[in-house]
């Protein structure tokens, strides 16, 4: 503001900080300052300076017009409900603002996701509440930003705390795509970004892109723009990654072998089938296995390291990345064998002496690799082996959970809930997490029925602690019933009751928190 | 039917953060049985962890909590959630012709307590003897002006050292703590933020100060209501019964903004209104113990019809709330008319002339834009600018403003003053309060 002048103020501020013992008192600039009485120096200065204070307060004039920035754009998405912000006020503790309780912060991610699937616009007031929650919890980002939108990236650039913002891949059509130039100058997080919504939607440009300056990038950043090719991975990157076979990076050359291996038609993968055609030979029900000899160039040069990270023997450790790298139709192809008529195969050490049973480990490990990173459904079914049944013990080897996130939704809930049946929640944890958020009804009463016996047995709920947070988020809310009843059975004030009490009151508000998104 | 409140209204009951998130754990249907609405109460039974479930009851004019859960927290978490179930609709809670008999009894209690103290106060009115009272006024007054005539010369001493001698720490609490003692609050709480003033800043405050202890000094010469104004700025505080029992102001009165600001000992609750025949401002202040939130309750943007009784001053701006007539409805017209901020300022100056210790004055600016500069947050509408004022707003409540307007012109409710303006509230696209506090 401007303050009013003519007013002494600089001379009587000037005397007072002096004192009037050793300055003179200004000589009076009004008619109504010269009424003042002078005798006593102190006294008239603060009558003077009361009388100068006043007529700045009451005189004070605004400053002159700043410069506005450029309004945010406008959002042409629809509102979001009334009920739904409401709510989202409430997840995001806008008033106060404080730490979170478990359960309101563990569902504020599926709130967000829900929000942005249906594409709303935020209530202005409530963005700001959502970028400090995101700049905090990075797992809510991508959601965040989305659900922000326009306005969220007016916001940022003027909030140093909100500079991740523009770093935050948001949709793959590209709302405000940086450009050549975010490519050429831009951070490392922003670049990758970039290059992967690139991928998504003109793999082609994506690498012409990273060719331009491939020269020119640090080995670190070489290997995760590599990675970034996996989205739209085709035949027509296969140039490039055999180049990049050659690189001086052993960790580029190890992606690269790694990418193209998932490539089928690809050179390596037929090098690498040569190589575990030589390994393994089917002949007379049985699989033959002559481990390699040696991990020549060619090999390395293809991927293979030739040591084991673990020490494991080496020709073991060659059969294993071999077999593992080679893509998985060779084995039905040459054999005219499913996988699970694969899987039963007994194996047999090709040198002759009658032994090689232990090799049948390796080779489901190695499979198993393949079928992961190949994502060949028909293998990873066939490795889990059938859903396991009471009373009928069957364990699957290596990563169930990495297996079963090759398998459709549905499938993956409804072997989980068989293994839930079957096994309880002991060792459950991350298949559970490997099935898609909300739990189907199925694997839902699986898991509270599993939940039932665990409290007639007698164990601690902390003790299941990881599992009861994902049920809190997962659990189908149509199960809410059923944990009231468990609720209401089991004997008052207990732990058991008070988990089962928390986590009906949760499904509930899950419930009410999702139909309030789709009412609108 | 009462008008059911908004979720932020209901949070803005709960004592703390940490009661808003344990009632947002309340707000759903699952822990409630035998909820219901009427007579201007809400209740229901909540499941806790016992075998029993609590009951809960809220009566929404005032409103009062009543639970028989162990909480001393107050509004309790089941009283708060109970509210946010009610708010959430219409299917939530049903309207129900009469309340249970432990609701009704709870709510006969309080209108006969309510009863019996105002034929307590008329009793205590009609027995006081005026002529203690008299001495024991006048007695106050002498030890009052003797506290304003030394403050005089402590600051009268610190002229003539000069103000860029600091003096040793403790010396102004030492000052205040005379005020104290001469019963003079209101210069005791000025002496002691002279503690914590700018050098640069001092001599204003000293003089105004000055200023004041003079005034009192000759309070008999003074007219009336600057009279007033000096003994409510000294220290002495009015009884509401007594001013409800003077002239009173009815209007429709419009909720234009509320703020909550708390210290170690206090919650005061601040809610601004505006008449809308009279066009008068008017501060309700309410105050609650710390955990407690002030029991004054009214959502911005609505009106309420009521009187109003003002406390005397040379500029009046602070009243008590007496009889309200129904419940507070949505105003007609949603946003209020605005003031360019040079419309703005001179109000201010307006009421300055009246009342030289006015820090700043209600007002509402029109189409101004909030831009954050490197002289901090500025309101401009595009010919003259306001400084948001320095520390007034926590840095989360400056942005939601900044993202309530995206650039655009918002009007803007607040305080305005030589130190800038205090946002209150914002009204966003939709023309729906934001509350900024």
């Amino acid at each position: 503001m401007t303050p009013v002048t003519g007013d002494q103020w600089a001379d009587l501020q000037g005397a007072a900080l002096l004192g009037t013992d050793r300055r003179p008192l200004p000589e009076p600039g009004s008619p109504l300052a010269a009424s003042v009485d002078r005798t006593e120096p102190a006294t008239a200065l603060l009558d003077l300076a009361a009388l100068a204070a006043v007529r700045r307060r009451a005189g004070a004039l605004p400053a002159p017009a700043v410069d506005t920035p450029a309004p945010a754009p406008d959002d042409t998405r629809p509102a979001l409900p009334e009920l739904a912000a409401r709510r989202l006020a409430v997840l995001l503790g806008t008033r106060g603002g404080h730490g979170s309780t478990a359960n309101l912060a563990e569902l504020l991610p599926q709130w967000l996701a829900v929000a942005r699937a249906h594409g709303y616009r935020l209530p202005p007031a409530l963005v700001p509440a959502l970028l400090d929650a995101a700049r905090a919890r990075s797992e809510l980002r991508a959601d965040a930003v989305a659900l922000a939108g326009p306005l969220g990236r007016w916001l940022a650039p003027q909030n140093p705390d909100w500079r991740y913002v523009t770093r935050t891949a948001t949709d793959p059509d590209g709302l405000d795509r940086p450009g050549e130039l975010l490519w050429q100058e831009g951070l490392f997080a922003e670049r990758v970004t970039h290059l992967t919504g690139l991928r998504r939607t003109d793999p082609a440009a994506g690498l012409a892109l990273l060719a331009s300056t491939w020269a020119t990038e640090r080995a670190e950043d070489r290997v995760l723009f590599l990675d970034a090719l996996q989205d739209g991975l085709s035949g027509a990157d296969e140039e490039f990654l055999e180049a990049a076979l050659g690189d001086r990076s052993k960790n580029v050359r190890a992606t690269a072998a790694e990418l193209l291996s998932t490539l089928p038609g690809s050179a390596l993968a037929a090098r690498m089938a040569d190589r575990a055609r030589a390994v393994v030979r089917h002949d007379g029900g049985r699989l033959h296995i002559t481990p390699p000899t040696a991990c020549d160039a060619a090999m390395q040069r293809d991927g293979i390291p030739v040591k084991s990270p673990t020490g494991r023997g080496e020709r073991a450790w060659w059969f294993g990345e071999v077999a593992a790298a080679a893509p998985l139709t060779v084995w039905t192809a040459d054999t005219g064998l499913t996988p699970e008529q694969l899987l039963a195969v007994p194996t047999v050490d090709a040198d002759g002496d009658g032994g090689g049973a232990e090799w049948a480990e390796d080779l489901r490990e190695a499979w198993a690799r393949a079928a992961v990173r190949q994502q060949n459904a028909d293998w990873a079914r066939a490795l889990l082996g059938a859903p396991p049944r009471p009373g009928r013990e069957s364990r699957t080897p290596g990563a169930p959970a990495k297996l079963l996130a090759v398998l459709s939704p549905a499938e993956r809930a409804s072997w989980t809930a068989a293994f839930v049946q079957t096994h309880g929640l002991g060792d459950a944890f991350q298949l559970l997490g490997a099935c898609a958020t909300p739990w189907t009804p199925p694997l839902s009463t699986a898991v509270v029925a599993a939940l039932k016996r665990a409290a007639e047995l007698g164990s601690y709920p902390w003790s299941h602690s990881g599992v009861l947070g994902m049920t809190e988020r997962a659990l189908a809310p149509e199960t809410a019933p059923a944990v009231e009843a468990l609720a209401a059975d089991t004997s008052p004030d207990t732990a058991w009751a008070d988990t089962f009490t928390r986590l009906a009151g949760t499904l509930r508000f899950r419930q009410a928190m999702l139909g309030e998104l789709t009412a609108g | 039917m009462e008008e059911r409140w908004s979720t932020e209204h209901v949070l803005s009951l709960a004592p703390d953060p940490a009661s808003q998130k344990a009632a947002g754990k309340l707000s759903g249907p699952a822990p409630w049985s035998s909820a219901g609405t009427g007579r201007g109460a809400l209740w229901g039974l909540c499941k806790g962890s016992g075998s029993t479930p609590y009951r809960t009851a809220v009566e929404l004019g005032t409103p009062a909590y009543k639970c028989s859960c162990p909480s001393r927290k107050f509004p309790c978490k089941h009283a708060v959630g109970l509210l946010l179930l009610w708010a959430s609709g219409p299917e939530a809670v049903a309207p129900a012709a009469e309340p249970p008999d432990w609701v009704s009894e709870w709510l006969n209690g309080r209108s006969q307590a309510a009863a019996d103290k105002a034929v307590k106060q008329q009793a205590k009115a009609a027995d006081a003897d005026p002529e203690a009272s008299r001495k024991r006024a006048a007695k106050r007054s002498a030890r009052v002006a003797a506290g304003a005539l030394d403050l005089r010369l402590r600051l009268a001493d610190g002229v003539r050292r000069g103000l860029a001698d600091p003096l040793p720490a403790g010396a102004w609490d030492e000052v205040a703590a005379r005020m104290v003692d001469a019963q003079a609050p209101g210069l005791a709480a000025r002496v002691r933020a002279l503690a914590d003033t700018p050098q640069d800043a001092l001599l204003e405050e000293f003089a105004m100060l000055h200023l004041l202890a003079g005034a009192y000094g000759r309070i008999d010469t003074l007219p009336e209501e600057l009279a007033a104004t000096v003994r409510t700025r000294v220290g002495f505080t009015t009884d509401a019964a007594e001013l409800l029992a003077g002239p009173t102001v009815r209007d429709r009165w419009q909720v234009l903004g509320s703020r909550d600001t708390a210290d170690e000992r206090l919650t005061t609750r601040r809610v601004w209104l505006r008449g809308a025949k009279t066009g008068r401002d008017a501060l309700l202040l309410a105050f609650g113990r710390p955990g407690q939130a002030p029991d004054l309750a009214l959502p911005t943007g609505r009106l309420l019809e009521a009187d109003l009784a003002f406390h005397p001053g040379a500029r009046p701006l602070r009243a008590v709330l007496g009889t309200r007539y129904g419940s507070p409805e949505p105003a007609p017209v949603a946003v209020p008319a605005g003031l360019s901020p040079a419309e703005a300022l001179a109000g201010y100056g307006t009421a300055v002339a009246e009342d030289p210790w006015l820090d700043s004055w209600p007002a509402v600016l029109a189409d101004v834009v909030p831009v954050l500069t490197p002289d901090g947050w500025q309101l401009t509408d595009g010919r003259g600018t306001l400084p948001v004022r320095r520390g007034a707003l926590a840095d989360a409540a400056l942005w939601r403003l900044a993202s309530v307007s995206a650039g655009h012109p918002v009007t803007l409710f607040g305080e305005c003053g030589h130190a800038g303006f205090t946002p209150v509230t914002a009204w966003d696209a939709e023309h729906r309060p934001v509350g900024l506090g």
